[in-house]
């Protein structure tokens, strides 16, 4: 990468046109392709769940009966939702358990949406939605002509194994880098077959079909200009992505100014950069670190009652940074019930706060993370696993501001990563100790020392 | 580590004894338990250097490879270890009792329910260590696909009559081993873990010696003191007081005492070999069968110790009462050996090297089912694993103040009554969450409405929590007697499920979808390990 043909590049490239050939490519192999599967690796805010949409209606209007698995019941409902915006006349049918209130009521009132337990109810659709658990208890004589499987680098092989009998070819749709599925029990016995049922869903997919053709989406319409280099660089070092806007499309200004507390001084950072590190003195705490969370809790109390007003490409007028625009991330969920009895002490109600699991998918303006490291006297897999960090620094349309103790850097260093080899596994690149590193390296720059 | 675990183990530090984790036993301990501790050599995995194993605490079979490189030596090593396992395991395939199980019909895909055979009891292996446990599955590994003289005349090496099948019981047990809860073959310091918080780390829980010294100290010693006297103290010849709990022995001993042994007993071998005549060779004999004695003598020397530790700690867990859902998970276990016990009486072959697609998949999805439900298990058998939940915000405990009756919606009205629980607890209420009490043994569901303090909030001192009941009570328009709890009652309610769902059916192996490489086609019957350059004896 010489510095002179990546800028002639940079002027040269369109994000659109980019997006727009890729999805057309995509498409065509979906459609038109001979493979029985097609595979997709999106980075954050590639426009996922618009592929997903649009191949579905495609599929539909070419006249294949289609079956769409989600990994959630949340995501199953919107895409439900999705599609009925898009094509308000085409008939789907969601799928759904028989728990108690199964799906959104929002789609009650859809007209074209029909909803039941059983799949035998709702044959003849053009398209039926349901998770893959439900879609396990699915029994035909006949398979579907196609599927789309979304999240499916979130899906486990197992999961697969039980619905892969659905369909006859099917579409893949996912992001790399995002948290791995994992076991409640050990599973290292079936590391290295192909089929380890621990493992992914395309992990064993492409292990036994690697003529499959494979696409990326390569531009990412969420992350603003200040986040897409850091985070392609951290998590997707073999797979480069570009932001869709430019460094001047968004903005994100208060209008009361700050009262030089920490927070506000972090805030004003990360308004102005895209990212903020409040740094508290070197502790080891226990995991609901009281003053990183009340410290988390005055961020956003902050960012609440300052006025803040979000300027992007999607309108001309700025945007108030209401409660709803603001996240908090956390690796557990003790912490993020901490975060949640503190925030209410300051009154504050309506901010999403929740661990990098259930935080996948999701967007908002500003993010507030609790770094998974922080006040840790150890680096377990857990904490340093890869998809975490990306969850939690790849949900934001503006700024992410995390919270941390110092340290972190030194705790790396104490504990590189030391899980066993595992013979026929393939290594997964980058591994969670680098991207730790890389990503505290670049919010360092943008450090805010605080002793609350 | 969870909360209450590093409470207790602090506590155990202030103390200097191991803090009870649990007050009742969570496994099921047979009466007559086949207790096995086996020694490797060092530098030969899979070379068993000898082995203390039998029924009877004060009458241990001692077992030894006097030359571990010797092939012949191992098979009758093996041979003995068969002769001793198998008759104790076979001695409970007799007694069965009648049992139904759900099968698919063939003919017409139903699901019927058929009678079946269940063994009454199971054999039940103890080993010092979770090592232990490894080395079961790789001797098990080791031996089911030997072939006899029987099998194939023309095999080298012919294994003796019974170590295949030594080696396919072996297999399933370490198998068995890996599901949560089990309990065919167990390790004591997994056991005594479980059961009691010491002062030290996990890792250095896995020392059998160090364990039982913070359980259970001599008189006037602290577990601290103890521990550390069990993992380091040597006596004048630099041997551990305390030998490790193997398979792995101490490098002191394979040095200074085994190595030289071990030698004299090859020297002797080979002089015999080339004794001249009768006379010659009668006192050679004598010369190796003392130096054979020799090595018997080491190996018992740093394997009963470890003997005495694992029925000590067996003494100790037996003080427990078992706790009320061991048994039900104990018939779990017998399940598993009697379906094994019919796939070896029809014939079938060894468990194949690795499992296929489909096979893989279904373990873990039992294994999982069987972890989440030993958690829920043990937290209703016992009321400090409770706690511990409780820490956690996984369950909570409080008195019944407001018992208000309402109706569900609808055609024919079902009661839903709002029952008001003040608890001191924290409990991580999610909107509408699902939590679950035990109501005569079965779960009771409610749904969590909100919190009821004057502000709304809660504080740090617990809250007030609004739940409804949804199910358990009856058919008719009143609950039934007893089935919604009153003012003034105690009640504990979890955020996790009590019974575990069956997951959904996965493919017959033969149709593996094509995502995961197609049917596995006809099963091969597999080879034993060929014979490499590196095995010289």
């Amino acid at each position: 990468m010489s510095a002179p043909q990546a800028t002639a590049a940079e002027a040269a490239f369109d994000p659109g046109a980019a997006a727009a050939r890729a999805t057309d490519a995509i498409l065509r192999d979906t459609v038109e392709g001979p493979h029985r599967g097609v595979v997709v690796d999106s980075p954050p805010g590639a426009g996922k769940s618009t592929l997903v949409v649009r191949a579905a209606l495609e599929l539909a209007e070419a006249g294949r009966p289609l079956m769409v698995v989600a990994q959630t019941n949340a995501q199953v409902d919107d895409l439900v939702l999705r599609l009925a915006e898009k094509n308000p006349d085409l008939p789907v049918g969601r799928l759904h358990s028989s728990d108690a209130d199964p799906y959104d009521k929002a789609l009650d009132e859809l007209p074209q949406v029909r909803t039941s337990a059983k799949a035998g109810e709702l044959t003849g659709l053009p398209v039926v939605l349901s998770t893959a658990a439900k879609w396990a208890h699915v029994k035909v004589d006949e398979p579907w002509r196609h599927a789309i499987v979304d999240e499916a680098y979130q899906m486990r092989s197992d999961s697969l194994l039980a619905v892969a009998g659905l369909f006859e070819r099917a579409l893949f749709v996912g992001d790399p880098g995002q948290l791995d599925p994992f076991a409640i029990v050990g599973s290292e016995q079936w590391a290295g077959l192909s089929y380890d049922p621990s493992a992914s869903a395309v992990t064993t997919l492409l292990a036994h079909n690697p003529e499959l053709p494979q696409h990326r989406l390569p531009v990412s319409w969420r992350l603003p200009a200040s986040a897409a280099p850091l985070v392609s660089d951290a998590f997707y070092p073999y797979t480069p992505f570009r932001s869709g806007t430019g460094h001047g499309d968004r903005r994100l200004t208060f209008a009361v100014p700050s009262d030089g507390s920490g927070p506000d001084r972090v805030i004003d950072e990360a308004a102005v950069s895209g990212w903020g590190l409040l740094e508290l003195p070197r502790r080891h705490t226990p995991r609901t670190d009281p003053e990183a969370v009340r410290a988390v809790a005055a961020v956003v109390r902050r960012l609440l009652d300052r006025g803040g007003a979000a300027t992007s490409e999607r309108s001309p007028d700025p945007a108030p940074l209401t409660a709803d625009r603001i996240a908090v991330g956390t690796a557990h969920r003790d912490q993020a019930a901490a975060v949640r009895a503190a925030l209410a002490e300051l009154g504050v109600t309506d901010v999403t706060v929740d661990t990098a699991n259930r935080l996948q998918g999701r967007e908002y303006d500003v993010t507030v993370v609790l770094h998974p490291l922080s006040g840790r006297p150890d680096a377990t897999a857990f904490h340093l696993e890869t998809g975490r960090l990306c969850v939690l620094a790849s949900r934001h349309r503006h700024a992410c501001i995390v919270v941390c103790r110092a340290g972190v850097d030194d705790l790396l260093d104490d504990y590189p990563s030391t899980e066993p080899v595992q013979l026929g596994t393939v290594v997964k690149f980058p591994d969670g100790w680098e991207a730790n590193h890389a990503v505290l390296a670049h919010l360092t720059e943008h450090r805010v020392a605080w002793r609350p | 580590m969870s909360l209450i675990t590093s409470l207790a183990r602090l506590e155990a530090v202030a103390t200097g004894r191991a803090q009870p984790a649990a007050t009742v036993r969570h496994r099921h301990l047979s009466q007559r338990p086949l207790v096995l501790v086996p020694l490797t050599t060092a530098g030969e995995a899979g070379a068993p250097l000898g082995a203390l194993v039998g029924t009877d605490r004060d009458a241990p079979r001692l077992l030894v490879v006097p030359q571990p490189r010797d092939r012949d030596l191992r098979f009758a090593f093996l041979a003995d270890l068969a002769d001793i396992v198998l008759p104790y395991i076979e001695g409970y395939a007799e007694a069965v009792e009648a049992a139904e199980r759900t099968e698919t019909d063939p003919e017409t895909g139903k699901r019927v329910k058929v009678e079946v055979e269940l063994c009454a009891d199971a054999p039940q292996l103890i080993v010092p260590s979770r090592a232990g446990i490894e080395f079961v599955r790789l001797l098990g590994r080791s031996m089911r696909f030997r072939r006899t003289a029987e099998q194939e005349p023309d095999t080298p090496y012919p294994a003796p009559p019974r170590v295949p099948l030594l080696g396919r019981w072996l297999t399933h047990y370490g198998e068995r081993a890996r599901v949560p809860g089990s309990a065919l073959l167990l390790a004591a310091t997994e056991l005594l873990s479980r059961h009691w918080a010491t002062g030290q780390s996990g890792l250095e829980d896995q020392h059998l010696g160090a364990l039982l010294a913070w359980i259970d100290p001599p008189e006037g010693s602290s577990g601290a003191a103890a521990a550390r006297e069990a993992e380091l103290a040597r006596d004048g010849d630099g041997q551990l007081l305390c030998p490790p709990a193997g398979p792995a022995t101490d490098p002191a001993f394979d040095n200074k005492l085994l190595a030289p042994a071990i030698e004299r007993y090859d020297r002797a071998r080979t002089a015999l070999a080339a004794a001249e005549d009768g006379l010659e060779a009668d006192s050679r004999l004598g010369a190796l069968t003392r130096a054979e004695e020799e090595i018997r003598g080491l190996v018992a020397r740093v394997t009963l110790p470890t003997w005495d530790r694992v029925w000590r700690g067996l003494d100790l867990l037996r003080e427990l009462p078992e706790g009320s859902r061991v048994e039900e998970r104990w018939t779990r276990d017998r399940w598993s050996f009697t379906g094994h016990r019919d796939r070896v009486l029809a014939g079938e072959p060894p468990q194949p090297r690795r499992d296929d697609a489909v096979t893989a998949a279904n373990k873990l999805a039992a294994r999982e089912r069987e972890q989440a439900r030993l958690e829920a298990q043990e937290a209703l058998d016992d009321p400090l694993v409770m706690a511990g939940r409780r820490l956690a915000g996984e369950a909570f405990a409080g008195e019944v103040t407001d018992v208000t009756m309402a109706y569900s919606e609808g055609k024919r009205p079902s009661p839903r009554p709002l029952v008001t629980v003040r608890t001191d607890d924290r409990p991580h209420l999610a909107e509408r969450a699902k939590v679950y009490r035990s109501l005569g043994g079965r779960p009771q569901a409610a749904e969590f409405v909100g919190y009821a303090d004057e502000d709304g909030e809660r504080d740090a001192d617990g809250a007030v929590v609004v739940l409804r009941i949804v199910d358990k009570m009856g058919r008719g328009k009143e609950p039934e007697e007893g089935s919604v709890p009153v003012k003034g009652d105690r009640v504990c309610f979890t955020l996790f499920e009590h019974e575990q769902r069956g997951g959904a059916k996965l493919p017959d192996p033969e149709d593996t979808p094509w995502t995961h490489g197609g049917p596995p086609g006809e099963p091969v019957t597999e080879a034993a390990d060929p014979l490499t350059e590196e095995d010289v004896l």
